[in-house]
């Protein structure tokens, strides 16, 4: 009997990522023996950085979690402090914040789906070199990125690390006039990304399924962005306060980002194709039908199609962007008036990557005492170590460097944000 | 750089948000004309593509946590003409650099459950501290037209026009109102880098230091104003301490209050 020949296939740093991320995976014959995916960015320590400060430091130290989704941070933190000090905020305020968030969605997807994501569809190394034979589509994938931008910088002050975001509301609003000036580009981005949903249904999408348990937020009346209920395809429905009580964090050797589980040790899936799979009926008409005639059913369980959902939910961010804008009167007062005191509170956010959970615990003086916070891509880890496993099982036929990019390929699935999961959650449980 | 080819420019990641190498991609209307002019040698965010150095410019964002850090700095430095770093992290340890003003044993074992599966410097560090760096561009996070205008300014072999003056200058040139002399909001305008576009104060903010200190602040003067409009010490000392907690004059300032 001949000796099962054995291969291993290794990506040592992660490109088109944000963050740093490595993969090893370990086969025999045709068994996968190995699979991980290592993230190494160096920890910060966000949570015990935290304790100590004042209540309204929170969303401007989260915020430099990640440069990419700095508004998934800010407002889950200034949600977690409203919730802890009693604070609800008017529509108005709450339009604002969807407003903005819409930016984030769309400059993070395009940034994410075009520059990062399209290359390996479409056998490039990068955006720059598939620029030379698609300028007009990397054009218009900046042009459409430059609007998200756009509107981060009208009402936050400014695209990476917005200024303006505060516990309460906002430091001042914008004119009426500064907000209306964003529909003739949201008019254009919004045919821009009709088109972007057609080009990313021409693409070949590789033969693999999984049954996902899907966790996102979900509200009866739109598609979840800043708020909702915590919901999975499985019947979990709860409100976020209770994500703790149905969700932990496992600390494995391998990587610097805890693994996000549910309690029964079950890997979920959070994100653009969890989001869509738990709330299709509550997007809008024209995302729903564009959706459809890019090949999409209601459920999407192939992640190499979640380049086609990302695409979808910036359509609808751009409808929503152009409803909001439309609609948008300044409000009287910038903010509510915050008097401190002692609290638990709890926010949670769709960030691009899918859900991210605050926890913070403040004392009388309306200090940190504890902090937690648990970011997309620590409960992808898991899935994506699954979704490799069945991909490379897939795939054993396929030559080492073509079988080593379609791994990469599958990790860049789930446009994890490497920076965002190292920042570490408390974890109260030592189970060794 | 030789005549008639391009120069090699790459692009390194330390500790850090990605946030500042975005402000890069988030050139959008320059980036293909930046493509152009240059080759982009290394850039991991970006491209699966890696050229061997020598680079003509390295850009380094991120600062020095992990002991594989140092070496990897070094490498880089050896293999690049020009270092220009960019950023909080890079040009002053960043927000994670609190770390410095206390115990980091007790900082792991907070967050993990394994602490021996990590491994962590007690501090976080520029990377000036660490290798000679020809020339830092600050901000948390930079910004785009800066970063365009010290990419132009080294592809030509002149000098960066970024200027050192305090963010009151910026605000006096733009006509914004100040938010401690009209409002008595404190604001950390006056010991604190131009280059922004005084976007706090335009929100009527006060200014939180994200492009750390200015050449020769008069930190003092300035936490005295903070006292006189009653902000309490310990809201004074987290002032100084946030995204450039341990460029040398702020964490002076701040130390006076512990």
């Amino acid at each position: 009997m001949t000796k099962p020949r054995s291969r291993t296939v290794k990506v040592n740093a992660l490109a088109r990522v944000e963050g740093e991320g490595a993969l090893y995976v370990s086969i025999k014959g045709d068994a996968v023996q190995e699979v991980k995916f290592r993230i190494f960015e160096p920890p910060r320590f966000f949570e015990a950085l935290l304790q100590g400060r004042l209540y309204s430091d929170a969303p401007d130290i989260t915020a430099r979690i990640c440069g990419i989704c700095p508004i998934a941070y800010m407002l889950g933190a200034c949600q977690a402090m409203e919730d802890a000090l009693g604070v609800v905020l008017p529509q108005p305020l709450q339009d604002l914040r969807r407003l903005i968030y819409c930016g984030e969605w769309i400059q993070s997807h395009v940034l994410h789906t075009y520059l990062l994501h399209a290359p390996d569809f479409l056998g490039y190394e990068d955006s720059i070199r598939l620029s030379h034979d698609y300028p007009g589509v990397v054009e218009r994938a900046l042009e459409l990125k430059k609007t998200g931008n756009r509107i981060m910088e009208v009402v936050g002050g400014r695209a990476v690390h917005p200024v303006n975001l505060k516990v309460g509301g906002f430091y001042s609003v914008p004119r009426r006039q500064t907000v209306r000036e964003l529909i003739e580009p949201l008019n254009w981005a919004l045919e821009a990304a009709l088109a972007t949903v057609r080009l990313f249904a021409g693409f070949d999408f590789p033969d693999y399924r999984y049954d996902y348990t899907c966790v996102s937020l979900r509200q009866p009346e739109e598609y979840p962005i800043t708020q909702g209920r915590l919901v999975s395809n499985r019947g979990l429905d709860i409100p976020i306060d209770q994500f703790t009580a149905h969700f932990s964090e496992e600390h494995v050797a391998h990587s610097n980002a805890l693994h996000g589980r549910m309690n029964g040790g079950e890997a979920y899936l959070v994100g653009p194709i969890a989001r869509y799979n738990n709330n299709f009926d509550t997007l809008s008409e024209l995302a729903r039908q564009s959706a459809r005639e890019a090949g999409l059913e209601p459920v999407c369980d192939n992640p190499f199609q979640s380049i086609i959902v990302r695409a979808v939910e910036t359509l609808y961010a751009c409808e929503e962007a152009l409803r909001l804008a439309n609609a948008y009167e300044e409000p009287d007062a910038a903010a509510v008036e915050i008097v401190p005191h002692a609290g638990e509170g709890h926010g949670c956010t769709e960030a691009p990557r899918g859900i991210c959970y605050h926890r913070y615990r403040l004392d009388e003086a309306g200090r940190i005492v504890e902090a937690q916070i648990v970011p997309p891509t620590s409960q992808n880890q898991k899935q994506i170590e699954r979704d490799l496993w069945g991909v490379v099982e897939k795939n054993l036929d396929l030559a080492e460097d073509k079988l080593k990019w379609r791994c990469e390929q599958t990790i860049r699935n789930y446009d994890p944000c490497i920076s965002c999961a190292t920042h570490f959650l408390k974890l109260t449980l030592d189970r060794s | 750089m030789a005549i008639g080819k391009k120069p090699k420019l790459a692009v390194w990641k330390f500790s850090s948000c990605d946030g500042c190498q975005l402000s890069l991609l988030d050139c959008e209307d320059e980036l293909l004309q930046l493509a152009a002019s240059v080759e982009i040698a290394y850039f991991l965010e970006a491209t699966r593509a890696q050229i061997r150095g020598p680079y003509d410019i390295s850009l380094v964002e991120g600062s020095i946590a992990t002991p594989e850090d140092v070496e990897r700095i070094c490498q880089v430095r050896r293999q690049s003409k020009k270092l220009i770093t960019i950023g909080a992290c890079a040009t002053a340890g960043g927000i994670q650099a609190l770390r410095n003003f206390k115990d980091v044993d007790q900082f792991i074992q907070a967050v993990y459950a394994h602490p021996h599966y990590i491994d962590t410097l007690a501090t976080s560090t520029s990377i000036g501290n660490h290798v000679s760096v020809d020339f830092e561009l600050r901000g948390c996070p930079i910004d785009k037209h800066q970063l365009l205008e010290v990419l132009s300014a080294f592809l030509n072999s002149r000098k960066p026009n970024v200027p050192r003056y305090s963010q009151c200058i910026e605000c006096k040139q733009a006509g914004t109102v100040c938010v401690m002399v009209a409002q008595g909001i404190p604001c950390l305008g006056p010991v604190t880098q131009a280059g922004c576009g005084n976007l706090c104060p335009r929100c009527r903010r006060g200014c939180y230091g994200c492009f750390g200190p200015k050449e020769t602040p008069n930190t003092a003067s300035l936490s005295h104003w903070f006292e006189q409009l009653g902000m309490p010490p310990r809201e004074i000392q987290h002032a100084y301490r946030s995204f450039n907690a341990n460029a040398p004059e702020f964490r002076k300032e701040s130390e006076r209050y512990d």
